[in-house]
Order: structure tokens, then C-alpha cells, then sequence
């Protein structure tokens, strides 16, 4: 069971429909995202949800390299550039400070949201370290990997977080070998969740879903201590689509089973529409061809590298104990005397 | 009427690290970011125990690596808070991405290098090459020779990098081992007079919060990046007065000269430490602990009567040219001792010897520049080694010098 405490903070921070979306914005014009980039919808989505007592901290990555230029920021919160590999820190410096200042009565005491966010590399490859120790502190933060599938502001290499056979300029299909990009995408909130005990809040999501999303970063951040959320964002540029479908991309993403919706709250997973009733049986998956045709950058699969993405997906929901969730089963063991 | 306050100071036994964490206390510091290495790590045990009894009140960070370690006081510092880091040897430099953008975002962060020879080999010994990869990217660094001047440094190194007109991070070396790890008697001044002399750090319109919403280190792709480079340049130059201004405060506030003691009593200068050089026609420059068998080689080589003298760098950046200029210019020959060397350099010496040639290149009179390298990884330098470099450069007062370098005591390398 959810603590009742816990269930009152986030009953009180969600926002019920779409209509009582507050109208400010503290993340607006003056970027220069590519069109239909949804990961810019997330920086508007967590600037949104968060409000103005809110500091973020944005790692390098598309979203430093399209949205901090000098002169046209587009940030109205207080922002700061952290290392490609330093958010975890980062946060982790920003709400000691905090704490120290206020609890050493050098600033007013008032809650103070301190947010990160970092893409592929500076969150699940070589700042997933700094992330990790973050984690284990007990300081209110809340960590956003915005998830793109590659190295994108660097032109769209492959990292941790590409998908299988996916296309990127570290992973081209060629002549000998059709499928470059062999590793299977990490799963980075059941590592988060799985390894440490002061999460009372992870989840995943995608822009595709507005409310879903802010609610998530409202609950991350009411229910305090260190959190995580993983964002997955259709890129139009490195998925190589026409960008009038990235919540298209985002809803198929979840309705493949690909993206599995969920948030984890103080140990228990719960599941979100369409996730939930795909979990529980009501809503059938659609096949992950619908999803993988749309984009060029799997337009080099044939029709056995779908079965084998298909078959992945679905032993995510046939096999595993927490359905799209942790590769790990029960069994039953017994123990000899 | 001005209240005076009296003074009375404590005597505690005490190595160089522990000397840097109780004037980190007496700083009030807001956050401390530690990771182990090798021989600063004292100065973070010594921490978490204040921390832990009640003496000083501060977050306490340990990092996932040096890297965060160092990100972490960089953001600490950006929304306002005092913060102490350091490191060692390859820890320092696994920081180095960290380290330069503390710098580029001007945080007052103060960090202690505890010297130690960079990997491979792993080796704990001192070796100035760590805290010498900074000189070039906007780091204020002093170089501390007793516990007593590491108390008093780090004292002057907040109130030097939070002053307005620098807001530039510090870095105060400290001889791994040789000032790490020994005890000598260091005089604490009561706690009270430090509120005195080190007033709150205040960002000002640079601080991050919710009520001062900057952009900090936005992108700037091919433009503005010279006029960021030049401001920071001229930071650091101002740094040289507020350098001074701070000693002379220092002096003021607690009645004794920044790193002299009743026994000790250091010359009025912040920069430089001459010693006997008023006469001499031979003068070793060096850094840290070196000044030790180098004072003690001097004095005897006095008796026999050679003119002789030493100039120690207290600070290395900015550099002290003026003074060195000053103090070397009537000499004839300049025995520089780097602990540290610079491969494939123009004349293949050491770093020191390459800036001091530098500064004294203007003169129109100006002595001869010798280099010897020595001490690598921690291996002593000893009193005949100073005393044979003495010889050496006496020697070449009046005669040409047909070998500027020397590798001092390189096994099967008679020198
Ligand atoms: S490359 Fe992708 S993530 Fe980056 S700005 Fe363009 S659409 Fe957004």
C-alpha cells in the first residue's frame, strides 16, 4: 500500500483535466529545436508543472545546444549548464547548497524545486554514475533523462539508448552487415528503482501524453527526496520521420508495448492508460511494424529483424515478473534440509 | 571608538590537511564535496569528523568520482554557498573537465591539492605536475610551505575568490606527504575575529535562485567567447590587489603576517618569500617544501661564503612577476628547482624555469637561468643536492652555461 501521506501530496499536486493546465509558460520562445521535437515539449512540460520557485539544471545535449543561446534563452527560471556528465552532481551540489543555506539561515527557508535534465549521454551513459549517487542522497531533486534514442545534437550517433538495428552515423547498415546496432535499449528506471531504496518516485513517459507527463513531473516533485523520470522523445531529425508525427510516434511507442507506461511509488508499480490495459489484458498490442515502418531510420529491416523485435517485446510481457518492466522472474525453489 | 579585540591564539599540533580544515571551519563552509585519494584525502577525514562533533555545520557530498566531486561544489557555489573540494595526482585531472568550467563560470570554489605524481606509475609522492595542468585556464593557486601558511592561505582564499572583482576559484597546493602529512604547530586565531576578516559570500547579481532568474553558461557558439576569455583575464590580473589587500587585512585582523608565527616570521610579502637575498649573487627559486633543505643549504654555504640566496613562489597564479623582477634582477645566475617538468619544452626544463626565463626576459641585464629538475614523485631533495646546485650555478657566474638542465639524482646519471 501507498503511504497516506504520500497519496495526500500527490492527490494534491495533480492536475485534474486538461483545462486546469496553469496558461504560464517559464520555458518559451527563443529555442531553436527542430520542428515537432517533443523533447523541447518536455522542457515546457516540466517548466510548467514545476512553476517559477524552480531551478533547472540542463546538461549538455540537444537541449543545451538548441535552447540556451546567448540572447535568446528561452528559459525564465533560473538555468544552469552542467558537464555532459555532471547532472547528477549537479543537483546533488544545487540542493545541498540549499539546505545548507536555509537551514544556516543564509536564505529564506521556502521549498525550492531543483530539477535536471540530461539526454542519452549525460544520463544513461557516461553521467549515469553521478545519477546513480544522486539517488542514494535524500535531498528533493528530481533527474530527467530526455531520452531521443541517440546522440543527437552531435548529428545522431548511437549510444546505450538507441534502439535495436536502429540507423545512426555510428551505425550504418552496410553491405556485410545489415544491423549494426546490436545492444538491446538499457532499462534505466528498473535499474534506478531496483538499486535505490531513497526513489520514492521513478516513472516513464512521452510527451505524446501532455497530462500524463505533467502530473508525472508534479508527482516526482511533491512527493520529494531524489527522483527520476525517463522521458522517451520522437526525434524527427534522427528518427527520420515527417515531424507532423512525433505523438503519433510517441502513442504507437506505447501502444506496441514498446514504451510501457508506468510510475514506480515508494515500491509499488502502477501502470497508465494504454499501458494498464495492455498489461491487464483489455487492449490488445499492436504489432511493432506499425511503429518501426514509419521511421527511416529502421527502413533496412526486413521482415525477420521485425519478428525479432516482436518477439522482444513480446517476451517483456509474457515472461517477465513486472510486465514491460524488470527482466527478472520467480521460481519456485525448494529448499532442501 | 573602535572595540579591540584581544587576541589569543591557540596552539594545536597539526599536519598541512588537518591545517586546511579547521580554517574551512572557522570559514563556516556551506558545502564540501570529498572523494578519496591520496594525500589530500585527510583534509575530508578531518571534515567529516568536525562535521560529526558539532564544529561545523555543512552538507557533507562524497561524489561517485572526482568529476562529480568537482561539478558538485560548482553548482553549490553558484547558488551561494561556501564550499571546499580538492584532490590529488590523477584525481585532480579526472576532474579536469569540472575544474575549467569552475573557472569559465567563475565559482569561488576553493580546493586543496595534496601534490602527488601523476599515473603510471602509481606513486603517492609529491610532484607539481597535477596542480600545474590548471595554470593556463583561470585558477588563482598559491603554493603553501608550512601548516601554519596553509591555515592562513585558505583563509585568504575565500576572501580572494569571493571578492566581486574576482570571483575566480582557488587552488592551494600543498606538497604530498612532506606538508600533507606532517605535524607542526599551528596557531589557531579565535574563531570570532575570522567573521572580521572573511565577510559572507555574496554573489550578487550573479547568484542563482528563483528570485534572481540568470541563464548561467548559456551557449555562445562562435561568438562572445573572446570577450568572456578577456574579462576573465582581467579577473585574474585584479586578483594581484586583491591579493594584497587580503594579506594586509589579514595582518590587520589577527596581528601577525599571513604564515608568520612568533617563531617564524615571514616577510611582508604575499607573492614571494625572499630569504638572504639582498646580496646574493646566486639565487634557487622553488615551491613548497622545498624552501627547507634549501634555507638550511644556504646558510651553510654562507659560512663558506658564497652569496647566496633563495626566492620561494608563494603564488604561482597570477604569477609574480613584478617581485620577481624585482629580486632576481641583480643577481647573476637564477637556480631554478622544479619539482615538476614540461616534456619536449623549449630548453626540455621544467615549468617554473620556463616562466621564470619568461618574466626576466624584458631586462635589459638580466642573470642567467638554470633548471634543475628534482624530487619527482616524492623522492627528497636533500641539503648536499641543494648545496651542489649552489656550486653549480656559482660556477657559472662568469662563465657560460653550456648545460641549462640538470635531472637531479637520476639513478646511473651522474649530474
Ligand atoms: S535533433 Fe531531435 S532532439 Fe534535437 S532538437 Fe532536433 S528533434 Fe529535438
Amino acid at each position: 500500500m501507498v503511504e497516506k501521506e504520500i497519496e495526500e501530496k500527490v492527490y494534491k499536486s495533480i492536475i485534474k483535466t486538461i483545462k486546469d493546465v496553469p496558461l504560464e509558460e517559464f520555458y518559451t520562445s527563443g529555442h531553436r529545436t527542430c520542428q515537432g521535437c517533443e523533447s523541447a515539449l518536455v522542457m515546457r512540460f516540466l517548466a510548467k508543472a514545476a512553476g517559477p520557485r524552480t531551478i533547472v539544471i540542463g546538461a549538455t545535449g540537444c537541449m543545451y545546444v538548441a535552447n540556451t543561446t546567448y540572447y535568446t534563452t528561452s528559459w525564465i527560471v533560473p538555468w544552469v549548464h552542467t558537464q555532459l556528465g555532471g547532472s547528477g552532481a549537479a543537483v546533488l551540489g544545487t540542493a545541498a547548497a540549499l539546505r545548507a543555506l536555509m537551514r544556516k539561515g543564509k536564505i529564506k527557508q521556502e521549498p525550492i524545486n531543483v530539477i535536471a535534465f540530461c539526454g542519452d549521454l549525460g544520463c544513461a551513459d557516461m553521467g549515469l554514475s553521478g545519477v546513480s549517487n544522486a539517488m542514494t542522497y535524500d535531498y528533493n531533486l528530481l533527474i530527467i533523462l530526455y531520452d531521443n534514442e541517440s546522440s543527437a545534437n552531435t548529428d545522431i550517433q548511437e549510444t546505450s539508448m538507441t534502439p535495436y538495428g536502429a540507423q545512426t552515423s555510428f551505425s550504418r547498415p552496410g553491405k556485410e552487415r545489415r544491423i549494426m546496432k546490436r545492444r538491446w535499449k538499457k532499462n534505466v528506471v528498473s535499474m534506478i528503482i531496483a538499486g535505490h531504496r531513497n526513489v520514492k518516485y521513478a516513472a516513464t513517459m512521452t510527451p505524446a501524453y501532455p497530462l500524463d507527463s505533467m502530473n508525472k513531473i508534479r508527482k516526482a516533485l511533491s512527493i520529494g527526496g531524489p527522483t527520476f523520470i525517463h522521458s522517451l522523445d520522437p526525434c524527427p531529425k534522427g528518427w527520420d520521420y515527417d515531424p507532423k508525427f512525433s505523438h503519433e510516434l510517441g502513442v504507437l511507442a506505447v501502444e506496441t508495448g514498446l514504451w510501457p507506461l508506468y510510475e514506480y511509488i515508494n515500491g509499488e508499480i502502477v501502470y497508465n492508460e494504454p499501458t494498464k490495459s495492455i498489461v491487464e489484458g483489455r487492449m490488445k498490442r499492436k504489432p511493432v511494424k506499425e511503429y518501426l515502418e514509419k521511421q527511416g531510420r529502421f527502413s533496412h529491416f526486413t521482415e525477420e529483424d521485425i519478428e525479432y523485435v516482436q518477439k522482444m517485446v513480446d517476451e517483456m510481457y509474457e515472461e517477465w515478473e513486472i510486465p514491460g518492466v524488470m527482466p527478472i522472474k520467480s521460481i519456485n525453489v525448494k529448499i532442501s534440509d | 571608538m573602535t572595540e579591540v579585540k584581544k587576541i589569543v591564539e591557540r596552539e594545536v599540533l597539526m599536519n598541512g590537511t588537518q591545517a586546511v580544515a579547521h580554517a574551512a571551519m572557522y570559514a563556516d563552509v556551506d558545502v564540501v564535496a570529498a572523494y578519496p585519494i591520496r594525500p589530500y584525502t585527510e583534509v575530508m577525514d578531518t571534515i567529516s569528523k568536525l562535521i560529526a562533533d558539532g564544529e561545523l555545520d555543512a552538507e557533507f557530498i562524497v561524489a561517485e568520482g572526482e568529476h562529480g566531486q568537482f561539478e558538485t561544489v560548482k553548482h553549490a557555489s553558484l547558488v551561494g554557498a561556501r564550499t571546499l573540494v580538492g584532490s590529488s595526482g590523477v584525481g585532480w585531472l579526472y576532474a579536469m573537465e569540472a575544474i575549467v568550467v569552475t573557472a569559465t563560470d567563475r565559482a569561488p570554489v576553493v580546493a586543496i591539492i595534496g601534490n602527488r605524481a601523476l599515473d603510471d606509475p602509481g606513486a603517492y609522492g609529491v610532484e607539481h605536475n597535477d596542480a600545474l595542468m590548471v595554470r593556463d585556464v583561470g585558477w588563482l593557486l598559491a603554493w603553501v610551505d608550512t601548516a601554519q601558511e596553509a591555515f592562513d592561505t585558505t583563509l585568504i582564499a575565500y576572501k580572494v575568490a569571493e571578492d566581486q572583482r574576482v570571483l575566480l576559484p582557488v587552488g592551494i597546493s600543498m606538497d604530498g606527504g612532506f606538508l600533507t602529512h606532517s605535524e607542526q604547530i599551528v596557531r589557531l586565531p579565535p574563531r570570532e575575529l575570522v567573521k572580521d576578516f572573511l565577510p559572507p559570500y555574496n554573489r550578487g547579481k550573479y547568484l542563482v535562485h528563483p528570485d534572481n532568474p540568470i541563464t548561467v553558461a548559456p551557449q555562445v557558439n562562435e561568438d562572445w567567447v573572446m570577450e568572456i576569455r578577456r574579462q576573465h583575464e582581467e579577473a585574474m590580473e585584479r586578483a594581484r590587489g586583491v591579493i594584497s589587500e587580503a594579506y594586509e587585512s589579514f595582518k590587520k585582523v589577527f596581528g601577525r603576517y599571513p604564515g608568520s608565527t612568533a617563531e617564524i616570521q615571514m616577510p611582508e610579502n604575499p607573492f614571494v618569500e625572499p630569504y638572504m637575498i639582498d646580496d646574493a649573487e646566486v639565487v634557487i627559486i622553488g615551491m613548497g617544501t622545498v624552501s627547507k633543505p634549501i634555507k638550511v643549504a644556504i646558510k651553510n654555504m654562507r659560512r663558506q661564503g658564497y652569496k647566496v640566496g633563495m626566492l620561494r613562489l608563494r603564488w604561482f597564479r597570477p604569477f609574480p612577476t613584478q617581485d620577481v623582477i624585482k629580486y632576481l634582477s641583480n643577481s647573476k645566475v637564477v637556480c631554478v628547482i622544479d619539482r615538476d617538468y614540461s616534456m619536449g619544452s623549449p630548453n626540455r626544463g621544467g615549468v617554473i624555469y620556463h616562466e621564470i626565463r619568461s618574466a626576466l626576459y624584458d631586462l635589459d641585464q638580466r642573470p642567467k637561468v638554470m633548471n634543475f629538475i628534482g624530487g619527482l614523485g616524492g623522492r627528497e631533495i636533500t641539503i648536499q643536492d641543494v648545496e651542489k646546485i649552489i656550486k653549480i650555478g656559482y660556477e657559472h657566474r662568469d662563465t657560460p652555461i653550456t648545460k641549462p638542465v640538470y635531472w637531479v639524482g637520476v639513478r646511473g646519471d651522474p649530474w
